[in-house]
């Protein structure tokens, strides 16, 4: 009920909004969007990736770049880039997760890949080294998933949001989900009741990396430039797991809900202290440190304490 | 040809010979005891045959054909599974969403395994605790959720590791009760236990283990009497 309304409410509005309250809607719901993606793997499977920007970097480039070489539409582009990531993300799983690497290690794991990356991609001609990439956007060609004004790609943005959500809360009922769960509170005992840790685990890194890659498109065609460390940096890696963790980890709604919270507040931040370089990072990171001090299990951890004690009383 | 079936089986841990040429055979029907001292290689036993390690040589035979170098999942699968010394509930999950994990082997649509979850839960007797998470339940309660998660799986051999260490008396007896009523379900058992009443109540053969040896093998009453078994417990001397 108060589901459909958000949703109803997040279709009727923007068309109302400025575009300056519009751009912060994209950046939220976009930043939303990669958190839904990263709960895949860091959430339900509970495997704390640190370099989701590999993923999101390889499906900003390998769609720029069939677009730009090829002329290929990264409406393909992008399904094309979320199999390569996929590919990529059963490489690197594989890899970490058949030598039994956990916790931070497969943390540093993730994030070396995503450097691995970066430096690749500063140093090859080929792919615009640290220059980078111009995406064109003009003229508005929807076909090529170029559009002139920003409320198009609010809706796409919404749209890939609304369906990421619909997958990770029907896998959160399935048997898949199940297996996610007991493989992140406990491998050996999940083992013994037929849950095949491994593939288990090379499942979700598969849709979780898929599922990035589709956002790193959506930043290049939104944004129409991409470089090595905007996209394979560790500034996506951070932005993907925030919201989040900040949300709760592992709930369906999670992720948008820290989105809500953390975006606005960083434009906020940003706002507050403008002209000063650096300070609003500075007090967004408290603002970051008091929030997981306090809300260690996130903001859906403190509604189901709510609705926990309103169900006992 | 047993139902399960280890044949020269011997575990090393670097200088450690923790399970030493052990045969054993567990019937269909059969519930068989382990017992020994503490550091005797039970344990051990149960992770060689569920997969958690490989055995240094000899064989484990399930159904007539070998098991060794399959993963616990895959055992699992074939109708073998175990619970753990220390209770390991997925803590965060409801009692109900821990046995359905175990469900899901026989049943991948989530309606039924949910449904055939419930009537296990039941038959352990947490009925009451359904939804409750796994992490607030008292002790005895997590030893009988151990053994619901494996009956959910639907196993033919069911390895039991010390299911009443630790509980009262009333408790013991309840845990016997239980595995009676799993026996009678068809399931066969191979049990580690320490609780003395419990073990010579339900095994119909007892098998000694003793650094890492097979020392004795019969009916309860006779192993009780065997004078090498009653040395190894209570020491030489005695």
């Amino acid at each position: 009920m108060g589901g459909a309304l958000a949703v109803a409410a997040l279709i009727a509005l923007p068309p109302l909004m400025s575009k300056y309250h519009l751009e912060i809607l994209i950046s939220v719901l976009f930043w939303a969007y990669l958190g839904i993606a990263w709960n895949v793997l860091g959430g339900y499977a509970g495997q704390f990736s640190f370099g989701h920007a590999a993923f999101f970097g390889i499906g900003a480039y390998t769609s720029t770049l069939l677009l730009l070489r090829a002329g290929l539409t990264p409406w393909i582009g992008m399904a094309l880039g979320g199999a390569l990531a996929a590919a990529f993300g059963l490489f690197e799983g594989y890899l970490s997760f058949r030598y039994g690497l956990k916790g931070p290690y497969f943390s540093l794991v993730t994030l070396a890949f995503a450097e691995m990356l970066r430096v690749i991609a500063v140093n090859t001609k080929a792919v615009g080294s640290s220059l980078g990439l111009v995406v064109p956007t003009a003229p508005s060609a929807p076909g090529l998933f170029i559009f002139s004004g920003k409320l198009p790609y609010y809706y796409i943005i919404l749209a890939m949001g609304v369906l990421a959500l619909a997958l990770t809360w029907k896998i959160g009922r399935s048997r898949l989900g199940f297996s996610l769960a007991a493989v992140r509170e406990n491998e050996d005992a999940a083992e013994t009741a037929g849950v095949d840790a491994l593939a288990t685990k090379l499942r979700a890194m598969a849709l979780s990396s898929f599922l990035t890659a589709l956002g790193g498109t959506f930043y290049a065609q939104y944004f129409a430039y991409i470089d090595p460390t905007i996209t394979f940096g560790p500034s996506v890696s951070i932005g993907a797991l925030l919201p989040a963790i900040v949300g709760g980890a592992g709930t369906v709604l999670g992720p948008v809900l820290g989105s809500f919270v953390l975006t606005p507040l960083s434009e906020l931040t940003r706002y507050a202290l403008r002209g000063r370089a650096g300070a609003d990072i500075m007090l967004y990171g408290a603002i970051l440190v008091l929030v997981i001090s306090f809300l260690p299990q996130g903001i859906m951890g403190v509604v189901r304490e709510r609705r926990a004690r309103a169900g006992r009383s | 040809m047993s139902l399960l079936e280890l044949s020269g089986l011997t575990k090393r841990f670097g200088g450690l010979l923790a399970v030493s040429n052990f045969d054993l055979g567990v019937e269909a029907g059969e519930i068989v005891g382990l017992i020994g001292p503490n550091g005797a290689g039970k344990t051990t036993v149960f992770h060689l045959i569920a997969g958690f390690h490989p055995p240094t040589a000899g064989d484990i035979r399930f159904k007539g054909s070998s098991i060794v170098g399959a993963k616990p999942h895959a055992i699992c699968r074939l109708g073998l599974t175990r619970t753990f010394q220390i209770v390991q509930p997925f803590a965060g999950l409801s009692v109900i969403e821990n046995v359905m994990v175990g469900a899901f082997n026989r049943e991948p649509e989530a309606a039924a395994a949910r449904r055939s979850a419930a009537d296990i839960v039941d038959f352990v007797g947490l009925g009451a605790r359904r939804n409750a998470p796994a992490r607030s339940l008292t002790l005895s309660d997590r030893k009988r959720l151990e053994i619901a998660r494996g009956l959910a799986t639907r196993p033919e051999v069911l390895l039991l590791d010390e299911a009443m260490s630790g509980l009262n008396p009333t408790e013991i007896d309840e845990i016997i009760g239980l595995i009676r009523r799993i026996h009678a379900r068809g399931v066969s058992l191979l049990i580690i236990e320490h609780v003395m009443q419990a073990i010579m109540a339900l095994s119909h053969r007892l098998v000694v283990l003793h650094h890492g040896e097979k020392l004795a093998e019969g009916v309860p009453a006779d192993v009780a009497r065997d004078r090498r078994v009653i040395e190894a417990y209570l020491g030489e001397s005695a």
